[in-house]
């Protein structure tokens, strides 16, 4: 790991205060290659989310040390972080302002940083997250789930980023279209060379994009390996076993009932 | 035959096919479709139409009052004066033989401007204190609420009193007096919006890509709040016009002869009980305008607050 890309050093983060306090993130380590896919998995509330938002900024209150591409993050915003770092939320009904089309929400970007060329900008990253030029003028209201979250994927891109932090970007979608989104983040990562960090509580998706995954529980990683290792059962932890078959367990449940289905059908 | 059909149609429902179209090629069309699906809602409703009638009247009343005012509304005669209602003078003669629907008609400039400015004073002020309270939170939060809760303690037409007291009577100074007192309300509803969707997402998403505070709360907090403060303020243009007829009656708004429908009512008291019209005439119009006025608020509130569809 000595040319770790993205470098996270006992990583804290408490909210509240005196007997209410709440450790949400309690000392994470961990590094990223450039390239890579890092998955977070835990269930919820187990502070993955909340590493994210220290990473990006937009949590100021966090202690330790953090390096994105040399460059320690720093705890107020800082305009140069933003074309480096970028994430794509959850929910793509809440992530898109109501009152934009998406030619506002993908200049405001561009316009911030001063960059030129807007419309090409925006023709290009559309282009990429397989949207047509025609979706321009729409305003989120007039557009699907997945849709949205591929205008939320090209507002994170139209700045090029090297580093795209994904907090359960799929998790809202339907069934149906979680795969679409994922195959597309797959394949823009490959063309851009970008370095992902995915939170996510799935482990069908974290097997599906990620090189390496780290556990959490209450605030801490657990443990760190790789997909391969995880897919053959190869955890150290009794509780990424139990989390790891509950989730798999979930799945084989809904692929019998789908051939159930089929039976019946 | 099916293409001439089709070519009939589409010249017919031309602009109404695009503003209704699917593919949209630019920022105006989509810009003019949003207004267009929401001037639907609103002529769906026939209360809607009734108040943006009348307040579309007050405002044909106020431009045209030279042409459809009958006579001079300064000019008296006193041989002609507390005359009822006829075919010379439609709505009657004041004390001073004055003819009141000449004056009605003058006096909705008046009143048109007092809302205009009140509304343009109040409506960006509390705006603006309430979101940037909203949004920046800590100790800028704490200090504009308390300067608001302090307005707010006084009921508005005892605060108008107090400005008009201290600034002296007169039409300009009873406008800002009651943009002062109008104000609070205004930020009170920005700031509880805005609080409502800071944490949001697309606030964070534009925050992340680097944007400043201030382009934050003008770009992304205030279109959020603009459609409660239009409601809002519509709402609030009936007390803001009650308001200003209460200094016009009470001789601290407009000054005689001007002629302010409140300051009409208060001199037509005198006379209630012989000739009823000098003080029901101006009553009726202040009625019927802030009637206006809270129906069409009522309207855009259905046609503009997300929450309601």
């Amino acid at each position: 790991m000595s040319r770790a890309f993205v470098s996270v050093r006992d990583l804290r983060v408490s909210f509240g205060r005196g007997a209410r306090l709440i450790h949400a993130v309690d000392g994470v380590s961990f590094d990223v290659a450039e390239g890579e896919v890092f998955g977070l998995v835990g269930e919820s509330g187990c502070g993955k989310s909340t590493i994210l938002r220290a990473l990006s900024g937009l949590n100021p209150d966090w202690s330790g040390e953090a390096t994105i591409a040399g460059r320690p993050v720093a705890r107020t915003r800082d305009p140069a972080m933003a074309r480096t770092v970028q994430m794509v939320f959850q929910d793509p009904y809440g992530s898109l302002h109501p009152k934009h089309t998406v030619e506002t929400a993908l200049m405001e970007p561009v316009r911030i940083h001063g960059l030129g060329d807007g419309p090409r900008r925006i023709e290009r990253v559309l282009t990429e997250v397989g949207l047509s030029p025609a979706f321009r003028y729409r305003y989120p209201h007039q557009l699907s789930g997945g849709q949205r979250q591929r205008v939320a994927i090209a507002r994170a891109l139209i700045l090029e980023p090297r580093v795209l932090l994904l907090d359960e970007p799929t998790s809202a979608l339907d069934v149906s279209v979680q795969a679409e989104i994922l195959n597309l983040l797959s394949d823009i990562r490959r063309t851009e060379n970008l370095t992902y960090i995915l939170v996510s509580h799935d482990f069908g998706v974290i097997a599906h994009m990620c090189d390496r995954v780290a556990v959490m529980n209450h605030g801490v990683i657990l443990e760190e390996l790789t997909v391969e290792a995880l897919m053959q059962g190869r955890m150290r932890h009794a509780y990424t076993r139990e989390l790891y078959e509950a989730s798999a367990g979930y799945t084989r449940r809904l692929e019998r009932s789908g051939e159930e289905a089929d039976v019946a059908a | 035959m099916t293409a001439e059909v089709r070519t009939e149609a589409s010249a017919q429902g031309g602009l109404r096919a695009w503003l209704l179209a699917e593919t949209v090629t630019g920022p105006g069309q989509a810009r003019a479709q949003k207004l267009y699906l929401g001037w639907r809602r609103f002529a769906a409703n026939p209360l809607a139409l009734l108040g943006l009638g009348i307040v579309l009247a007050l405002v044909l009343l106020a431009v045209l009052a030279p042409l459809v005012a009958t006579h001079d509304p300064f000019a008296q005669s006193l041989d002609r004066r507390l005359l009822p209602p006829s075919s010379s003078h439609l709505l009657g003669t004041d004390e001073l033989g004055r003819d009141i629907w000449s004056r009605i008609a003058y006096g909705a400039r008046i009143t048109l401007m007092i809302v205009l400015l009140v509304a343009l004073i109040a409506g960006p002020l509390g705006l603006l204190i309430g979101t940037v309270a909203g949004y920046l939170g800590g100790w800028v939060d704490v200090a504009l609420m308390r300067l608001t809760d302090v307005f707010l303690s006084f009921p508005g037409l005892i605060l108008a009193l107090a400005f008009v007291a201290a600034l002296g009577s007169g039409l300009e100074n009873a406008i800002l007096a009651i943009a002062l007192t109008a104000w609070p309300p205004i930020a009170r509803l920005a700031r509880a919006e805005t609080l409502t969707v800071r944490r949001a997402d697309y606030i964070a998403a534009v925050r992340l890509a680097g944007a400043s505070d201030l382009r934050i709360i003008v770009r992304h907090v205030m279109p959020i709040c603009i459609p409660s403060v239009i409601i809002r303020i519509t709402l609030n243009m009936a007390g803001i016009i009650l308001t200003a007829a209460g200094l016009g009656f009470l001789g601290l708004g407009a000054q005689p002869p001007s002629p302010e429908w409140g300051a009409m009512l208060s001199t037509g008291r005198a006379y209630m009980l012989g000739s009823w019209w000098l003080a029901a005439m101006p009553g009726i119009a202040i009625l019927v305008v802030s009637l206006g006025f809270n129906l069409l608020g009522d309207a855009l509130r259905d046609v503009l607050d997300p929450r309601s569809s």
